[in-house]
């Protein structure tokens, strides 16, 4: 087992310095130039922009920039944004809380709803609850996400006045992070109505956010519940005369859940990586939106850092999944 | 005999598959009787309909499967009109099943010791620690070693014929009056096939357990049965004591099956049937086995054979072998 985990923990290795590289390199082949945009419209002398150019550092040849940019990394420091001045680090850990928690949200309701709809549609296999089930998913993950929250906004907040529009909380609260959940933050500052308010705030973007990757564990649940139930230990499960909750929801479930964490992990990743549509739309501060905006304004020590830093966590939730597969399939653990 | 009250009673069970080409009738109306204690052997070779008969009555054929019987009882309970709470409180304890691959018939996430278990949980309602001692007790019955450490096992750690012998401890978890083992040895080297034969005779005779065994091996009969059914494209053809087969066999598929056995070859060449089991879209008119059949004639080949009597092995044939006179018994 430590061995696997050892062994799982050492591709980190390349996978990190081939994302550096990547993403040192990749911010550079854009065109534009970080201190034309700084400029603005105003422009600025050619003395000025050779004295910037040093500066940054832009002046030094791109392997020299680049070796800078790796031996600072190694001691953990991403560096500083050209333009907020501050450092790559604390922004990524100022606003990742806020992405993390909405991935969260929204990874658990998609399990919630889409492993028990996967397995009902798996056991009643072209019966009218399967057709149903399976249409809605098709639905869902086919759905324009931008055009899906809209609709939810104008439906719920708009015309229901049931959810706000946008924000992680309400104004009237105040408080200081504490975890940067705010969920968590809510609770710990005692003010009532903050946590509801806190809630209220999740419900919509978590929906919006859980639609796809609720659609693909619906539909990867089912295949795979379809694969293991016709599967010979089912039928000595049945032989044993267990109910058929137990039969589905342990024996088979368990053996089906493989390839189910897989796209479960995937869609983490995803989720991690930022929900821009969805960080944009509802105004939440996460790390997408942080992102996006970065990348216009060329501000290459966030873009590089910040997707360095997203490649991480990705790295860090796929060796989760591989520990979860040892975990529920033994035969991975004894290896 | 069977015609004590019987255990187990089948009377006309049909088991049509649903197919995208249309229905597939893989059992033929069989009829069947097993005494309490007896050791029934079920012959026949791949698609016979012996597996599916069996596995009709426990009530563990999937979906796409449609049974239709005049009787199935099991000591005098209808299994026919039993609702899903009531047949499973039935089956895993009263009456077992154990499987042709041992390696697959075991959940491969689970440990031996909890699928051992969960037997026990189910049906007796034993507490952890009794279910715990049982647990070691069976696996001590099917012959394993260092039962204890086993328990803690998971299926892939142990070969085909230890699954298999935690099979049989599963399936007589519940000291079940019937047992059914569907080729249990089929999927075994040839070396343990022999053990496990012995261990499932063994047990029958300590716990007086009911045994059908279903076989493809008329040798495995021949060591192991009392009563041999013989099976054909999903018909009964032959119902008969072990020896009294061997000896004499009334129907020619039976007849034919036994000249197959290396052991009784005469020739240097091994006789053989011609032909295969009919399938789906192939079932002749008249007697299934017409076509493969060195006696059949036009009756034959027009007309489905009645079932003769005891006395001619209950045959499903219009002439029978050795009968003295050609009989068409109609009943």
């Amino acid at each position: 087992m430590l061995r696997y985990f050892l062994g799982r923990l050492l591709t980190f290795v390349p996978t990190f310095l081939g994302v550096t590289l990547i993403s040192f390199a990749f911010i550079r082949v854009l065109p534009g130039d970080p201190i034309i945009v700084m400029a603005g419209e105003r422009g600025l002398t050619e003395e000025r922009y050779q004295e910037l150019s040093r500066q940054f550092g832009f002046d030094q040849p791109l392997l020299v920039q680049f070796w800078d940019y790796f031996t600072g990394v190694l001691q953990g420091d991403l560096g500083q944004s050209y333009v907020t001045k501050k450092p790559v680090f604390d922004e990524f850990f100022t606003l990742f809380p806020a992405t993390l928690e909405l991935s969260l949200c929204a990874i658990v309701l998609a399990m919630l709803l889409g492993l028990p709809a996967g397995v009902v549609a798996a056991v009643y296999r072209g019966k009218f609850f399967d057709r149903a089930l399976m249409s809605t998913a098709l639905v869902g993950y086919s759905m324009p996400i931008f055009w899906w929250a809209l609709l939810l906004i104008i439906v719920f907040s708009g015309n229901l006045g049931w959810t706000p529009v946008s924000g992680r909380i309400d104004l009237l609260y105040y408080f200081d992070d504490v975890t940067g959940f705010m969920l968590i933050d809510s609770l710990l500052s005692g003010q009532s109505g903050a946590f509801l308010s806190a809630v209220r705030h999740l419900i919509l973007p978590t929906i919006v956010l859980a639609t796809i990757p609720l659609a693909v564990i619906a539909r990867q649940t089912r295949s795979a519940m379809l694969e293991v139930l016709s599967e010979d230990y089912i039928r000595t499960a049945r032989a044993k005369g267990l109910s058929p909750s137990r039969i589905n929801g342990l024996h088979a479930l368990r053996n089906a859940m493989i390839p189910v964490i897989t796209v479960i992990g995937l869609s983490v990743g995803t989720l991690l990586a930022g929900a821009i549509l969805t960080e944009t739309i509802f105004s939440w501060p996460g790390i997408g939106k942080w992102m996006v905006d970065s990348i216009f304004r060329r501000d290459y020590p966030v873009v590089q850092g910040g997707l360095l830093m997203i490649a991480l966590m990705v790295m860090i939730v796929n060796l989760t999944v591989d520990l979860l597969y040892s975990l529920i399939n033994p035969k991975i653990r004894h290896r | 005999m069977p015609d004590s009250t019987p255990l187990l009673r089948i009377r006309n069970l049909s088991v049509d598959f649903t197919t995208s080409s249309g229905l597939f009738r893989a059992v033929d109306g069989i009829d069947l009787d097993v005494a309490p204690g007896e050791l029934l052997a079920i012959v026949g070779e791949s698609g016979s309909g012996k597996s599916v008969s069996m596995l009709a009555v426990m009530g563990l054929l999937p979906w796409t499967a449609k049974i239709t019987a005049d009787e199935i009882t099991f000591d005098g309970t209808d299994l026919r009109r039993l609702g899903g709470p009531a047949r499973r409180r039935l089956i895993g304890r009263d009456m077992s099943m154990i499987f042709q691959e041992p390696m697959s018939s075991l959940n491969p996430c689970f440990t031996i010791g909890f699928q051992l278990k969960e037997a026990l949980r189910q049906h007796l309602g034993l507490n952890a620690r009794d279910r715990h001692t049982r647990a070691i007790e069976l696996l001590e019955m099917v012959g394993m070693p260092d039962p204890e450490r086993r328990l803690k096992a998971f299926p892939f750690q142990l070969s085909g014929g230890m699954n298999q012998r935690v099979m049989i401890a599963m399936a007589i978890a519940c000291r079940p009056r019937l047992l059914i083992a569907d080729e249990p040895t089929t999927a075994l080297d040839v070396t343990i096939q022999a053990q496990i034969l012995d261990l499932l005779t063994g047990l029958q005779n300590d716990t007086g357990m009911t045994l059908i065994l279903i076989t493809h091996d008329m040798g495995v009969v021949a060591e192991t049965a009392e009563r041999v059914c013989v099976q054909y494209a999903g018909q009964k053809v032959e119902d008969q004591p072990v020896m009294d087969l061997f000896d004499h066999p009334y129907h020619p598929y039976t007849a034919a099956l036994l000249a197959a056995l290396p052991e009784r070859a005469t020739e240097r060449r091994l006789p053989t049937i011609p032909g295969t089991v009919p399938g789906a879209f192939d079932r002749p008119t008249g007697c299934l086995f017409s076509p493969r059949c060195r006696f059949a004639d036009d009756t034959c080949r027009g007309i489905s054979p009645p079932v003769q009597p005891p006395a001619l092995g209950r045959a499903r044939c219009h002439y029978p072998i050795g009968a003295t006179t050609p009989q068409k018994v109609t009943q």
